[in-house]
């Protein structure tokens, strides 16, 4: 038996909103029969508000239970609300999925997806979704041929759900759960996309010399000096060389026998975690 | 949910029989001694395990009870036989078996291909029958082993065994049969003579006997490598203090098993016929995945287009009945069952085949439940379906 939250069970057995709009504004269908789960949205948008939403689900308790609850979710809401639910958003709401059962929120979030990429004008909402979610443009080539996973789908996968290891995104998305030949071209866009993260964070590290002193004086004069400010205190950067920040503490903080304190657990703390792990501040009197 | 409990999923495991479970009683608490000791104590326990053997032999009809092997499950009685016999023809490195043969042997020769053997999986028609000429050539002079189920766990469906052991005689005599007959016992006469098998595993919940017992059947020219190795029991064939009061429980339902033959035979193919008829004649969009195969008198495999088996399953758990599916939801691998993959089972039907299974206690009231609420529940989830049109298509076919 699944271990299913009684809010899962109880939309499986009373599902809200089940049906079709015939004069929906906007129609949005994942998944195939092939795949052992479908899901169709209807739904009827005014003024830019949803104020309706049904659906019709080929598929288990979970599959049922999330689109139930994903047209109570949505049924009110603007729709630029409404588009920024993902699948987390479905799950949570439901209490929970099996970690087996994640991909019924997916399709959840594909079938909304595909119903509000109709709505609107397609370069619109292109640009809107790569804000959103910050994914390149190249990745619409199909990975899983068995289910018809997308790079794309993946990718925002990964992205919202922080997965780490194929199983993982088998599990979310179905891709690689038949032939598994596809497990490798899992395991490489998991690898590029921690790698993308990584590059990321290398570039902090990577500021000129310059650039670092701008950023190490902003967040001295907007985060810490503020802090020490309810305190009665302040703080001013004297001198950097290198990773070493020589800081002076003024009004209450000088003199403080906390002082020390507030320097190593607080000054540097935040600085090394906004800038450079190497960083070393240096308190001068 | 409900109180009721009717319970269709006997292929799974079955409720221990009371006669059985009475018989294994002494030997937990009075006659608990270890049957390989000496003293008089002991005695009861050895001729106790001596019994149990004979009602295996007889239930098989094998020539001798030294051809009888107790194992813990069915699962280790295949791993026994397969393992026992390719070791001991280290040789040969073919093996033949189905595509819709139990996990338990399927993952097991999957591990075995990856150790360097060929293994030719043939393959079953749309109602599940296995492909006799295909089998036949199949086997050649490296041929070590043939495995084939006796029975579908899923479908029911029978393969011919007599049969294909005189194909397999008839092409290369060394190689040896294993029939993996988990499935039958309880439900029809086994005769390892008559089939002319060289190994034959059983399992002895799936027939009212406890769960952690089951036996393998290797006919006296057969000689197999044991897969525990350790103390002398069963002939140095399955090392382990033999296990005396679960023995006993197997000897037990191998006993009344045999007596309900014609009663599974007569009465719970009615009960089964009387379900699937109930069905097919209320259900517009179900189908007897099993057309006119021949099959086990308990079993029954329906598909239901259109609609999902678990959510089927969850609406029945709700009403207090168990029945299992194939479908990709209630395993949580993403296929549908390797099984009525195999058999080209329509993709409108695969995801929606629910399989019942009944026993000896399946009684009239039981099925005649399931008939009047099973109607509703299909109904109900139907409702739900994206594919309206699909069904509306196939009620009016179903209707002229």
């Amino acid at each position: 038996m699944w271990d299913y939250s009684e809010k899962v069970m109880d939309h499986y057995r009373n599902p809200r909103n089940v049906g079709k709009i015939d004069d929906a504004d906007a129609v949005g269908v994942a998944g195939s029969l092939t795949c052992g789960d479908q899901l169709k949205i209807y739904l009827k948008i005014k003024d830019g508000i949803v104020t309706d939403a049904k659906f019709q689900t080929f598929g288990c308790g979970s599959a049922v239970a999330s689109s139930s609850i994903l047209t109570e979710m949505i049924i009110g809401k603007p729709i630029d609300e409404v588009r920024k639910i993902t699948n987390k958003d479905i799950a949570d709401e439901l209490g929970g999925l099996p970690p087996e059962k994640m991909h019924c929120s997916v399709m959840g979030y594909e079938a909304l997806e595909d119903a509000l990429k109709g709505y609107i004008d397609k370069d619109e909402l292109d640009e809107a979704m790569d804000e959103l979610h910050g994914k390149p443009e190249h990745q619409d080539k199909i990975v899983c041929t068995c289910f018809g996973v997308t790079e794309n789908q993946i990718w925002e996968a990964l992205k919202i759900n922080g997965l780490k290891t194929v199983e993982e995104v088998t599990n979310y998305t179905k891709a690689g759960g038949a032939c598994g030949k596809c497990k490798g071209l899992i395991q490489d866009i998991i690898d590029t996309y921690y790698h993308k993260e990584k590059k990321e964070e290398e570039e902090k590290s990577t500021l000129s010399p310059a650039q670092k002193i701008l950023k190490i004086n902003s967040i001295i004069e907007k985060q810490i000096s503020p802090e020490l400010q309810k305190d009665g205190g302040d703080i001013t950067l004297t001198d950097i060389d290198g990773d070493k920040v020589y800081v002076r503490l003024r009004g209450r903080c000088s003199g403080c026998k906390n002082s020390n304190l507030t320097i190593k657990s607080f000054v540097e703390t935040t600085l090394r975690e906004a800038i450079d792990k190497n960083i070393e501040v240096i308190e001068v009197n | 949910m409900a109180d009721k409990l009717i319970y269709l999923d006997n292929n799974a495991t079955t409720r221990v029989d009371d006669n059985v479970y009475e018989a294994m009683l002494p030997y937990f608490k009075e006659e608990y001694a270890n049957p390989s000791s000496m003293y008089k104590f002991a005695t009861k326990a050895s001729n106790a395990l001596k019994d149990a053997r004979e009602q295996v032999r007889a239930f098989f009809n094998a020539k001798s009870e030294k051809e009888i092997i107790f194992t813990s499950c069915g699962s280790e009685s295949a791993n026994t036989a397969i393992r026992g016999v390719l070791n001991m023809n280290p040789g040969k490195k073919h093996i033949i078996t189905t595509k819709v043969e139990h996990p338990c042997v399927l993952n097991l020769y999957q591990t075995l291909e990856k150790q360097g053997y060929k293994v030719d999986y043939i393959g079953v028609n749309s109602i599940g029958e296995l492909d006799l000429e295909q089998l036949n050539d199949a086997i050649n002079e490296d041929t070590a082993l043939v495995s084939v189920m006796y029975a579908n766990n899923e479908t029911g469906v029978i393969n011919p065994i007599e049969k294909i052991s005189e194909i397999i005689k008839s092409k290369n005599p060394n190689t040896k049969f294993f029939v993996d007959a988990v499935q039958v016992a309880g439900k029809i006469p086994i005769d390892v003579q008559a089939l002319g098998v060289d190994l034959l595993g059983i399992s002895g919940h799936k027939f009212h006997a406890p769960k952690g017992v089951g036996a393998l059947y290797v006919n006296s020219k057969t000689i197999i490598t044991p897969l525990i190795i350790g103390g002398h029991q069963e002939r140095g064939k399955r090392a382990g203090t033999e296990n005396v009061p679960y023995i006993v429980g197997l000897g037990k339902a191998c006993d009344i098993a045999h007596d309900f033959l014609k009663y599974e035979a007569t009465e719970v193919k009615r009960l089964r016929d009387k379900l699937e008829t109930g069905i097919l004649k209320n259900i517009y969009n179900a189908r007897l995945n099993t057309g006119l195969a021949n099959r086990v008198p308990n079993t029954t495999n329906i598909g239901f287009e259109y609609i999902e088996g678990e959510l089927i399953l969850l609406h029945l758990s709700d009403l207090g009945i168990c029945a299992s599916s194939g479908s990709a939801c209630t395993s949580g691998s993403l296929e549908p069952s390797h099984v009525l993959r195999a058999m080209n089972v329509p993709f409108t039907a695969i995801h929606g085949s629910i399989r019942f299974s009944l026993s000896k206690y399946t009684t009239d009231a039981d099925i005649d439940y399931v008939n009047s609420v099973l109607p509703g529940v299909i109904e109900k989830i139907r409702n739900l379906s994206p594919y309206q049109e699909e069904l509306a298509e196939l009620k009016r076919r179903k209707s002229l």
